[in-house]
């Protein structure tokens, strides 16, 4: 190749580095590894961290351990779609044009919007991503942004981090602390004129259902847009749709329809909004259209507002997405069905009903809020929440997650969740677990 | 589905809260469902199929046993908020990655949190602008060259930040003279530069340009899209960049999904460190690794949990798979493979400039239009006939008709052949026979897609009255 080339050596090829810029030394990595020596290494490295049955797991706030069927992950397995890269060239990508087309539609018909873009990288850039929208929807002339009651700690952190320079004023109102649940009332008394969007998360992050309804009634009342977040999408098989409630746009990390909780990404962010905000949107969006003979296919539409067009005027500068997450979402939700999706959430519920009817009975063991709840919960303990939690993690039982690990103040509070998984003998386990740890 | 098995809760919530009938979701049975998806993924061109030649995206092989490594349980059942001593090897597992991306960068820390190279640069940006404002300086404007991707002005804008353009030299290089004329202004918060940059040109000036930055104040941020031209052979650290992302879904060979999900780790130097996102791993005294938000300057959270842990375990597959000289006989390989596809092409289309070039090579398209009526974008369109992937194309914005080819170290010589052989079968037929060229595509699942339509008749999901 060299020769075909005209050059004499390969170093010849790197002669436009100059030689004080080159490392000039072979560099101080392990490796190289055989496919078993990988094995064995990446393998000690796994074997380090405790893994427990989902059914044992009680762990939630943001990341869920649902079942996720078989051929879900044999069809990401395929090279043809996880080898691929963007769909630029659309008639050799309409594999995936077609999947994100369904995506869109999937996510539409969850939420009750009109329309919903390619995914977002997770939920606390969605979040993000969601006020963003509604800033830009308003033009730039409000820049007040209502946080109300309690969203992810962790999102909410992001937004502080994102807005910092983009001269939004945050304001944030608190749950009432007996119920968990933010008083419409109280939103609509904090949003005013230059206030672009209501933000709320329901189920919220203390897994109390917000009374979404009157928080969009509150937004709009005063020409805000309404934003919910949804970290637990599986809510939406019991909850009504946010688009039938007045919400204008839906955000939220789709995990728990899909990827595996793999210690925290990668995810999928979900972002839909109505019609007339289509065009302030973030990130990619596949259309359907035709081609010269008249066939049906897809493409990327609207790219003008995107970063590779639009530059520093862009709507957002997300490019690369989490494309893959939202094939297996779309898979799953396929799966699932209306009737799928129902039951699920029905279980869900059920046990993380019953799981509070037991839990609470133990001494010196209480919910801490009163409102109504999908299957998250906070219990205060009679210690701090991490030692409860690493004493069950000894037992093979994963949960709570302690507040502690996203606030100060709360020392002995731990959130749990369940899912279809987490079964009556499971909650027998977890039941007599913390009645021994207490 | 489990059946129910405990009593049905009581109803507790306002009845206008619940669901008044279920979502309208497909019915399908599992088989229709395996068959739509398995039909689906016949419609796409992957890095399975055959060399794929995107510029700047380096698509290189995917090894398969990093998938079976990301989905062994003790990485993919893990949850984020587990206790943390159980959760040790995972830490351990980032820890060790930050390190090898510190050894083959030169950079003096990394946070692995961001998802993508565009959030990577929104992170260092981000890290930027809170450095100057801790210094009291309130400086905007951030030069880009024109050769530049354009997540880089958008990531800027966001957190800001003036982008502004600066251009590129008869070499192709950023052009020096107009920075030491731009930056002694005392106005210019950083430049974003791409090395190699986005037309596989080697910045050689990049010292200089650190030296004239620092000398006034100011940042220079280094877009890794690139890195796989320097693996083992030279460091971005080393030439004095303050701020770089890398792309673990380029140059260190995770698979890119249609998309994403990808990972865009920073790394930074000197006085930069401080201001890393949280959550950063640490180990403590009772010599347990940590997730520590302790870092008072950080810029804080950039996303909510910690960055793709599955993609981080991949890359690091993939760095001990490789070992120190395989690295660097990737980023040789890319340039040699790179170098070769120009040597083979350079005779039937225009080189967008002479300067040598090392993993990557721009070709215009604006002779072969003149010559024939073919633009870029039917060359590209009849490449897909000839069985491939077509390149890059219109970017970057500075070539007209610009073709931009990036074939990466994994492509075997025959391949590379195949490849040269069929663009230059594309320029032959475009001399005799234009109108084929202009009509392609003509064997892929669909032909050209009409995207006007697409923009004026909004179809963005599938409702039953459109059926």
């Amino acid at each position: 190749m060299l020769r075909e080339i005209g050059a004499a050596s390969l170093d010849e090829l790197l002669a436009p580095i100059p030689p004080e810029l080159r490392l000039g030394r072979p560099l101080e990595l392990p490796g190289p590894l055989s496919e078993p020596e990988l094995l064995e290494a990446m393998g000690e490295l796994a074997a380090r961290n405790r893994v427990v049955a989902g059914k044992d797991s009680f762990l939630g706030a943001g990341a869920y351990r649902h079942h996720v069927p078989a051929v879900v992950d044999h069809l990401l397995q395929r090279g043809e779609f996880f080898t691929a890269y963007t769909p630029y060239q659309p008639e050799i990508s309409q594999g995936t044009l077609q999947a994100i087309f369904e995506f869109q539609t999937l996510v539409c018909q969850l939420t009750g919007m009109d329309v919903a873009n390619a995914s977002m990288y997770e939920g606390g850039t969605a979040f993000v991503e969601g006020i963003l929208l509604a800033v830009r929807q308003h033009r730039g002339k409000r820049r007040r942004v209502v946080v109300a009651g309690e969203v992810h700690p962790w999102y909410r952190d992001v937004l502080e981090t994102y807005a910092a320079n983009l001269d939004l004023v945050i304001v944030d109102v608190a749950a009432d602390p007996e119920t968990g649940r933010v008083d419409p009332e109280a939103v609509g008394a904090a949003v005013d004129a230059e206030t672009a969007v209501v933000a709320w998360q329901s189920p919220n992050f203390v897994g109390v259902v917000e009374r979404t309804d009157a928080l969009a009634a509150a937004a709009r009342g005063a020409g805000a847009f309404a934003l919910q977040a949804i970290a637990e999408p599986w809510a939406l098989g019991w909850l009504e749709a946010p688009g039938k409630l007045g919400v204008d746009i839906v955000v939220g990390e789709l995990q728990a329809l899909g990827p595996a909780v793999s210690f925290g990404g990668p995810y999928v962010g979900m972002l839909a909004t109505r019609k007339g905000m289509v065009r302030a949107m973030p990130g990619r969006l596949a259309g359907m259209t035709e081609d010269v003979e008249g066939r049906r296919g897809f493409v990327l539409a609207l790219a003008t507002r995107e970063q590779h067009i639009r530059r520093e005027r862009a709507t957002s500068n997300i490019c690369t997405n989490s494309a893959l997450m939202a094939l297996a979402v779309t898979i799953h939700l396929a799966l699932l069905g209306p009737s799928g999706i129902t039951e699920g959430a029905r279980v869900s519920r059920a046990h993380a009903h019953e799981a509070l009817r037991r839990l609470a009975a133990l001494p010196g063991v209480r919910r801490v809020h009163s409102g109504p709840f999908f299957n998250e919960f906070v219990l205060e303990f009679p210690r701090p929440a991490a030692e409860v939690a690493s004493a069950l993690a000894e037992r093979g039982i994963l949960g709570p997650v302690p507040l502690s690990r996203f606030r100060a103040g709360e020392e002995r509070r731990g959130l749990f969740a369940f899912t279809e998984l987490n079964g009556p003998a499971a909650i027998e386990r977890l039941v007599a677990g913390l009645g021994d740890v207490l | 589905m489990p059946r129910l098995a405990v009593p049905e809760p009581p109803d507790d919530l306002e009845p206008e809260l619940r669901r008044s009938e279920p979502p309208p979701l497909p019915e399908l049975s599992e088989t229709e469902v395996l068959r739509h998806f398995a039909r689906l993924s016949h419609r796409n061109y992957s890095i399975d199929d055959g060399l794929l030649p995107l510029g700047s995206c380096t698509m290189k092989y995917n090894p398969r046993v990093n998938e079976q490594l990301a989905r062994l349980p003790g990485f993919a059942a893990i949850h984020p908020l587990q206790p943390e001593e159980t959760v040790q090897g995972a830490l351990a597992l980032m820890r060790d990655l930050e390190r090898f991306l510190v050894e083959i960068s030169g950079m003096d820390a990394f946070t692995l949190v961001p998802a993508a190279g565009a959030h990577g640069e929104l992170t260092g940006m981000l890290m930027i602008r809170r450095a100057l404002l801790h210094r009291g300086d309130d400086r905007r404007v951030v030069l880009i060259p024109d050769s530049a991707h354009g997540t880089n002005p958008a990531s800027a804008a966001f957190c800001g930040f003036t982008p502004e353009p600066i251009a590129s030299d008869e070499r192709g290089q950023v052009d020096l003279a107009a920075l030491e004329a731009r930056v002694p202004r005392g106005d210019v918060a950083a430049i974003m530069l791409t090395n190699p940059n986005t037309l596989g040109i080697f910045e050689s000036d990049i010292a200089r340009i650190c030296e004239l930055l620092h000398a006034h104040g100011g940042f220079v941020y280094a877009d890794g899209a690139n890195m796989n031209a320097l693996l083992g052979i030279s460091r971005p650290g080393d030439h004095g960049v303050d701020v770089l992302h890398l792309n673990l879904h380029k140059t260190f060979s995770t698979p890119h999904g249609g998309g994403g999900p990808g990972s865009g780790p920073v790394g930074v130097r000197g006085e930069l460190v401080d201001f890393l996102p949280v959550p950063r791993v640490v180990e403590g005294e009772d010599g347990l690794l940590h997730l520590s938000t302790d870092f008072p300057r950080s810029i804080g959270r950039v996303a909510a949990f910690y960055g793709n842990f599955g993609v981080m375990v991949r890359a690091a597959a993939y760095i001990l798979e490789m070992g120190p000289e395989g690295l660097r006989r990737a980023g040789e390989d890319a340039i040699l493979a790179a170098n070769y596809v120009r040597k083979g092409l350079e005779d039937v289309l225009e080189l967008s400039y002479e300067t040598p070039t090392l993993h990557e090579v721009v070709f215009s398209g604006r002779r072969l239009e003149k010559e024939t009526g073919c633009r870029t974008l039917d060359l590209a369109k009849r490449l897909i006939d000839h069985g491939f992937h077509p390149p890059t194309i219109y970017f970057p914005l500075i070539v007209p008709g610009a073709l931009m080819i990036e074939p990466t170290e994994t492509e075997s010589r025959e391949e590379l052949d195949a490849f040269v052989a069929a663009i230059r079968a594309v320029v032959e037929e475009a001399h005799r026979d234009p109108e084929t060229v202009k009509g392609a595509p003509w064997t892929a699942p669909v032909r050209r897609l009409d995207e006007v339509k697409a923009n004026r008749q909004l179809v963005l999901r599938w409702e039953p009255s459109a059926d």
